[in-house]
């Protein structure tokens, strides 16, 4: 067991608690959720901050190209952290998400890999070390010792878990590395947070923050990316493992064709992707190489 | 100083006036932005209570559960970067855990997380001192460091019973400058525009009462010289304390008019009497001895057996004599109470005695008498002034000119006969009007100088009035006598 593990954060236990209780929960409800699911026929997809979820109108406009495409109403049921949008996945009160790979691996009994975004052509993203931009002496993570920190979300890869791993690599304990470490629960506050000088330095995705370079290019260019990790798996969609194989393929014949349509086209422009693959899970190997190295299965 | 109070009304009341105007609006605009100023300070402090209320509740669960980034959102949301600054606008909002660290600040980089509360600055230090103060501080605190451009207000956050740390919101006073300086501005504007309403209406108010007022005092200055002239009417046509002044003012000045013009007919008469006087005791003394020369004369005269020389001499001191007797006897005018009164058959005569003369000068004469059948008053004294006054007027007149005759009942005055006299002769002078009624005072070649005398002591010794003046271009004579018993009261006119 390692340092880390024994040293949790303050919502290790919780999490581990709410895994255990939320199997007996989801065991009580799968019944009453596949009526209402059948019922209704709609489809739920869990939206977490893996992008820049609180872009409202190209949400709407998502949502309604997708209902469109699958002839069948969709509802996107946003979350503000990975924790509640994988509580929802569990008690199968959503049938498919855009999650973090991290969050998958932690899912992966639960729920099957769907669909993996192309960004700039590759499935693939990596997390940013930020600074903010008139600090010029911060040269890699070991300058940040002592410092404060913003983390993204407990259950993101690259702004969490990559670099914790970092600095583990480098020798050090990320328990006790920064002077004080917060969770801003969104990549986009990571930014926000160091740009503002809150923190001294923070994680963020990659995507996001190239994306933000063009959605908001006047809060990125308060930042300074000092360090760029190895290439990890995107994040991707996930669908629950209730969910029929018909409603499955439907799903991922839809991600998948997104690119071949002027309107789908459209949107994974506003969403700067490039379209979607199916994946593999090996994929995300680096990731459970990570989560390994920290005492995580 | 003293030349302040020696200005002029004209100018002092105006000056005064808006001075005490200035001023008022001065002490007045002073007292207003001193209550506006702390008026704004406890809006702030209010504002500031109300904030920090809701913001300590709204980060307490942040403390409890170390969610940093939640309590930056808190503390960060009432700061405005782009709004105009108001004063009520919160500078800064900084929670500090119990261990007087910096839990959050709104504003990271002046105030960055961790850092002790004390390192912060002076401001800083006095803050900590007091919050951690022995119980019974009275909440919010609020404190405003000397020398500090800004203003501190603090309140603890707490969890039911537990102490989480302390709140504290900071104003910048800078901002407060502003908007004081804009409300002196408008302050100031209103005032200028009440000035400028006020100054106009208070000059025009003050020149009116003033232009009087100096005019007053320069009429009073020149009295001891003259008799000014009365105010014209309507200078000031008000019942007030300046009014009163005016009128009384107006009849002081008639009232030294008429008195002036008394002691002038005193004078006048005075010297006259005198003059009767003297002139009475030495046609007296010379009448006398007259007598006895002229009786010698007529006896001599009677003798039958004188040189013929003598008697030519005789002759010619007989002349002298009677020509003596004549000027004695004009200079001793004796009235004596006579029967008969005035009738018209008296005016006719004289109108016929004097045609002779009138028509050698060929002068157009007018006649106007009001005449009653008879009238009492002693008929042979008023032809003689009738007489003496036509004559000289005849005289006075030019060649072809025109002379008048009123005479009548005195207008006002039954008892009182009033004759008026008109030529249109040279204007009489100054020096000629004074001595006019003394003997030998006339100016006209040819003329011995008493018929005015004589007809000036025949109206004084019947108690009537003589007066001559220039009129419209005519020299006016007006004598009044009375009638009977009753006197003419009237003055000369």
């Amino acid at each position: 067991m390692s340092k880390d593990f024994v040293n949790p954060l303050p919502n290790r236990n919780r999490r581990r608690w709410l895994i255990d209780s939320s199997c007996l929960a989801a065991a009580g409800l799968i019944g009453l959720t596949r009526k209402s699911q059948a019922a209704a026929s709609k489809i739920r997809i869990g939206m977490t901050p893996a992008f820049l979820h609180d872009q409202h109108s190209l949400l709407g406009e998502w949502r309604a190209f997708m209902a469109a495409s699958l002839r069948r109403p969709v509802e996107f049921v946003q979350r503000d952290s990975y924790r509640e949008t994988m509580d929802l996945l569990r008690l199968e009160k959503l049938e498919f998400a855009w999650i973090c790979d991290y969050p998958f691996l932690h899912l992966k009994d639960s729920v099957r890999l769907l669909a993996v975004p192309l960004y700039q052509g590759r499935p693939h993203y990596r997390s940013y070390l930020i600074v903010r931009k008139d600090d010029t002496r911060t040269r890699s993570m070991t300058d940040l010792a002592g410092s404060v920190f913003a983390y993204a979300d407990p259950y993101s890869n690259t702004g969490y878990l990559s670099p914790r791993y970092e600095i583990r690599q480098a020798g050090r304990d990320p328990a006790n590395f920064f002077g004080k470490t917060f969770f801003t629960w969104s990549h986009r506050k990571v930014v926000e947070a160091v740009a503002s000088g809150l923190a001294q330095g923070g994680a963020v995705d990659s995507y996001i923050w190239d994306t933000l370079a063009h959605v908001e290019p006047a809060l990125s260019a308060r930042t300074r990316v000092v360090w760029r990790s190895p290439e990890y798996g995107f994040p991707p969609f996930v669908a629950h493992r209730s969910v029929t194989n018909a409603d499955f393929h439907q799903m991922q014949r839809h991600l998948l064709d997104t690119s071949r349509s002027d309107a789908g086209r459209r949107l994974l422009g506003l969403l700067y992707l490039d379209g979607f693959t199916t994946g593999t899970p090996a994929l995300y190997d680096g990731v459970a190489r990570m989560m390994r190295a920290f005492g995580e299965t | 100083m003293r030349w302040l109070f020696n200005l002029s009304f004209r100018h002092k009341i105006p000056l005064w006036t808006s001075f005490l105007i200035g001023v008022s609006i001065f002490v007045v605009g002073a007292a207003l932005m001193t209550r506006a100023y702390d008026d704004m300070k406890h809006a702030v402090v209010i504002s500031a209570d109300n904030l920090a209320h809701t913001l300590a509740n709204t980060v307490a669960p942040t403390l409890l559960h170390d969610d940093v980034w939640r309590a930056f959102e808190i503390v960060r949301s009432p700061i405005r970067t782009e709004s105009a600054r108001t004063p009520v606008q919160v500078d800064a909002v900084v929670v500090l855990a119990r261990d007087n660290r910096v839990f959050v600040s709104s504003h990271p980089e002046a105030l960055p997380m961790l850092s002790e509360a004390a390192t912060l600055g002076a401001d800083w230090l006095l803050l900590r001192a007091q919050l951690n103060a022995p119980a019974g501080t009275r909440w919010p605190l609020v404190l405003e460091p000397d020398d500090s451009s800004y203003l501190y207000l603090a309140l603890p956050i707490t969890d039911k019973d537990a102490q989480l740390g302390h709140l504290v919101l900071r104003y910048a006073k800078s901002v407060f400058h502003p908007w004081f300086v804009d409300t002196i501005w408008q302050g100031l504007g209103i005032g200028l525009l009440v000035l400028a309403v006020l100054i106009p209406i208070n000059w025009y108010w003050g020149s009116r009462m003033a232009t009087p007022l100096v005019d007053l005092a320069q009429r009073m200055g020149l009295m001891l010289r003259t008799v000014p002239d009365p105010l014209p009417p309507d200078l000031y046509p008000y019942d007030d304390e300046l009014g009163q002044l005016f009128q009384a003012y107006d009849r002081m000045v008639l009232a030294l008019r008429d008195k002036a013009a008394l002691e002038n007919e005193m004078v006048k008469s005075e010297r006259l009497a005198a003059i009767g006087q003297l002139t009475a005791g030495i046609a007296h003394e010379i009448n006398n001895p007259l007598a006895g020369l002229i009786t010698v004369v007529d006896t001599l005269k009677l003798r039958g057996d004188l040189d013929p020389r003598v008697v030519r001499n005789l002759e010619l001191i007989d002349r002298g004599l009677m020509q003596i007797r004549d000027t004695v006897a004009a200079l001793l005018v004796q009235t004596r109470v006579q029967a008969r009164h005035l009738n018209q058959h008296d005016l006719d005569d004289i109108h016929t005695l004097i045609q002779p003369q009138v028509g050698k000068r060929r002068i157009r004469l007018g006649w106007s008498a009001a005449m009653p059948a008879e009238l009492p008053a002693p008929a042979s004294l008023v032809r003689q002034i009738l007489i003496n006054l036509l004559l000289n007027a005849v005289q006075a007149a030019a060649e072809g000119g025109h002379v008048s005759l009123w005479l009548g009942r005195k207008e006002g005055s039954e008892s009182c006969l009033s004759i008026v006299v008109r030529n249109d002769g040279a204007h009489l002078s100054e020096d000629q009007l004074v001595h006019l009624f003394e003997p030998f005072a006339s100016t006209r070649a040819g003329g011995h100088g008493l018929g005015l005398w004589v007809t000036y002591q025949i109206v004084t010794q019947l108690e009537g009035r003589i007066a001559a003046r220039n009129d419209d271009g005519e020299v006016e004579f007006t004598v009044n006598l009375p009638l009977g018993e009753t006197s003419c009261n009237t003055a000369s006119a």
